[in-house]
């Protein structure tokens, strides 16, 4: 199987821009479930053990710890439940909860986290920042290693993949944590190293091919992505198989983590061969033209 | 033609790595120190707040009650507890492992509460008592260290020395006993030195033991974290049966797809695994679950240097080379690549370490140390066997590589 992947661009181009409006709707409508991490508060999650009814199950626990407040209820892998209170807990409230959920509950397993306002801040803008300036170390790496079109077709290809994992986590209303943003790291990462592959691939083929029109750039370029193509597949099934098994047997505290890896890895290899490499050839050849 | 010396060199690593490994590979996981998340525990960070009296929070205040706080968890007897400043006036208190959570929390909160006792056991005096400016001198004379201490009212320290002269008076910090002087002189100013503390470290330490004693800051909670032990226990044996499946999925697709070259990733991916669980032990770093996923992870990545190795290789193969030199221009020429994929990495690493918090400073070091892990095993160790396998001219087949047997492949 081999197939012209450069002649289509403009259909990868059109569906990527599609999807990324459909991710940013989905962000704006539903808006992002934040963890406790990121939003102050409090959050306690147990296992219920049992089918139950959110509505009815708040009302247990305020009946159960009457000083606090529920906001919201929300149901879980594994029959737990995730209870979020508005106001951070004190200490006692704290322990009150224990006791309850301990005398309610078998094995109810709690894990409970608090965050005040500030705090909460402070590790969102961290997180956020962390991210930005991982991108700008990328970005100044690649401008000189490679040149500056390379490097800003790769980050806008990993942007892309980015906005999709979010966005997919926003409609499935999946909590945004500071393992998430570890596993947007990692998916920031990994796309990074597969455009690497190719664009080192095209690098090195500029050298050989003679490189007149935009057609033979185009052809440089679909060999260049063909010739990495079983590296770029195997890759992906290796990492695919990793985060899978994580997600699969790991246990409910990482399901979310690898979901998001998952995502972000076949995005990432996606985005690397038809956005990243095509991204380049796009503005490469209108260098081309002007010559 | 064949070379036993080589294929000896190429046996040797492997079992000399074995006899290496197999040993200590228990004693290595069995070191390492978990984290919360894992073992079950919990995270508190408290913001030191003004004292009582409206008292500004000084740097010497945070670091007394730092070490008040460290006094009351070691009495508790929970093992490897970790205390941390944070910023200017915040304290981390990480508690991990099996223990009454609710009674540790309580303990925690508590403000410092110290008194002198007389030799009956009876309070005679109380931390209010005291000036907090407590510190450590030196004797003007032998040059001992010693502890100077102020009473806020002379006259009452002036009673107390007065009627248990020559007898000790125990000083007490949270129901434990830090030190008991005995009384030498009548005192009227109310300054004393208490003497005896074997050097300048522990006189310090006492010295702010009592200052925390003197003027207690209370602490407000500002974020926590807890994970029920078991729990904890359920994520690691979980992650580790995940990493496990994983392992044997890609020996058995590395096996299939690349054989020779695989059975050496396969190797590699050993020894990578044992490399950096030896590197976390040695350098004392906590592994959390982001930590133990970013371990996981790197398999991959450890895994892809020799995937674009392994195609290179066949690249060559095709290009009609020999088995040797399709090796070698193979490893030669993906090199670049795997350089500016790794360095790329490694920057986002360090970038992130830098700028982020908590968790994502514990997934960046084992990110980093993944990826110097997979430099070492994937890129030296692995092309080191595959050379010395290849130079022995036991294999001169393409198949061995998954390459097609074709034109001109065995000609020299």
């Amino acid at each position: 199987v081999r197939f012209d992947i450069v002649k289509n661009r403009k259909w990868y181009f059109g569906f990527s821009i599609l999807i990324s409006l459909v991710g940013i709707a989905i962000m704006l409508i539903m808006g992002l479930n934040l963890g406790t991490d990121f939003e102050a508060g409090s959050r306690v999650q147990f296992t219920v053990g049992k089918e139950f009814d959110e509505d009815e199950l708040a009302k247990q626990f305020e009946q159960g710890v009457p000083s606090v407040e529920v906001s919201s209820v929300q149901e879980i892998e594994n029959h737990g439940a995730v209870v979020r209170i508005a106001k951070k807990i004190t200490a006692e409230e704290e322990n009150e909860i224990l006791a309850y959920l301990n005398k309610t509950y078998e094995n109810a397993d709690p894990q409970i986290s608090s965050i005040d306002p500030i705090v909460a801040r402070e590790l969102a803008e961290k997180a956020i920042w962390a991210i930005l300036y991982a991108s700008i170390g990328i970005i100044l790496y690649m401008a000189v290693r490679f040149e500056y079109r390379f490097a800003i077709s790769g980050v806008i290809s990993v942007l892309q993949v980015v906005l999709v994992v979010v966005s997919i986590f926003a409609l499935l209303r999946l909590e945004i944590d500071i393992t998430f943003i570890a596993a947007v790291l990692t998916i920031v990462g990994y796309s990074i190293h597969d455009t690497i592959v190719i664009f080192d691939r095209i690098r090195e083929n500029l050298k050989h091919y003679k490189v007149k029109t935009v057609s033979d750039l185009e052809n440089l370029v679909n060999d260049s992505i063909w010739q990495t193509m079983a590296r770029s597949i195997n890759t992906v099934l290796t990492v695919v198989f990793s985060a899978g098994m994580l997600y699969l047997l790991g246990g409910d505290a990482i399901k979310h983590f690898s979901l998001a890896l998952l995502i972000g890895l076949i995005t990432g290899a996606y985005s690397s061969i038809f956005i990243a490499s095509q991204l380049w050839v796009t503005w490469k050849s209108r260098e081309l033209k002007k010559a | 033609m064949i070379k036993w010396s080589r294929f000896i060199g190429f046996l040797l690593i492997v079992v000399l790595f074995f006899a290496l490994a197999l040993p200590t590979y228990n004693g290595i996981w069995g070191g390492i120190t978990l984290g919360l998340d894992l073992q079950g525990g919990f995270d508190v960070l408290y913001e030191v707040q003004k004292g009582t009296n409206g008292e500004e929070v000084t740097p010497e205040g945070v670091k007394a009650t730092l070490e008040a706080i460290e006094r009351r968890v070691d009495k508790a007897g929970i093992s490897e507890p970790n205390i941390q400043k944070e910023g200017e006036n915040r304290i981390r208190v990480q508690l991990a492992g099996v223990f009454d959570q609710e009674e540790a929390k309580r303990m925690l909160v508590k403000t410092a509460e110290l008194r002198f006792l007389n030799p009956a056991g009876e309070p005679v005096a109380y931390g209010k008592d005291l000036k907090s400016n407590a510190k450590y001198v030196t004797d003007p004379n032998t040059g001992a260290p010693q502890v100077a201490v102020e009473f806020k009212d002379p006259d009452l320290f002036k009673d107390i020395t007065t009627k248990y002269l020559g007898q000790p008076l125990a000083i007490e910090l949270d129901g434990k006993i830090i030190t008991a002087p005995t009384i030498q002189q009548v005192i009227h100013t109310g300054q004393a030195v208490i003497n005896g503390q074997k050097d300048a470290k522990e006189a310090t330490e006492l010295a702010n033991l009592l200052n925390a004693g003197a003027l207690p800051y209370p602490l407000k909670e500002i974020s926590s974290f807890r994970v029920s032990p078991s729990l904890g226990e359920e994520a690691l044996t979980k992650t580790m049966y995940a990493g496990l499946v994983a392992f044997i999925l890609i020996f058995a697709f590395m096996l299939i797809y690349y054989r020779l070259p695989g059975l050496i990733a396969c190797i590699a991916l050993v020894m990578y695994a044992y490399l950096l669980f030896a590197a976390v032990n040695f350098m004392g770093i906590t592994l959390t679950l982001p930590g133990l996923a970013a371990l996981v992870l790197g398999i991959g990545m450890a895994v892809d240097v020799n995937i674009i190795a392994a195609e290179r290789m066949k690249d060559e193969f095709r290009a009609g080379k020999s088995t040797l030199s399709a090796v070698i221009m193979g490893q030669k020429r993906s090199m670049p690549t795997i350089i500016d994929a790794n360095i790329t990495s490694i920057i986002a690493g360090i970038l992130m370490y830098w700028f982020g918090t908590g968790q994502i400073k514990s997934f960046a070091v084992a990110h980093i140390i993944s990826v110097l892990a997979t430099f070492i095993t994937a890129v030296l160790i692995s092309r080191l066997m595959l050379q010395l396998l290849v130079r022995s001219n036991l294999i001169k087949n393409p198949w061995w590589f998954g390459a097609p047997r074709k034109k001109g492949a065995a000609a020299k």
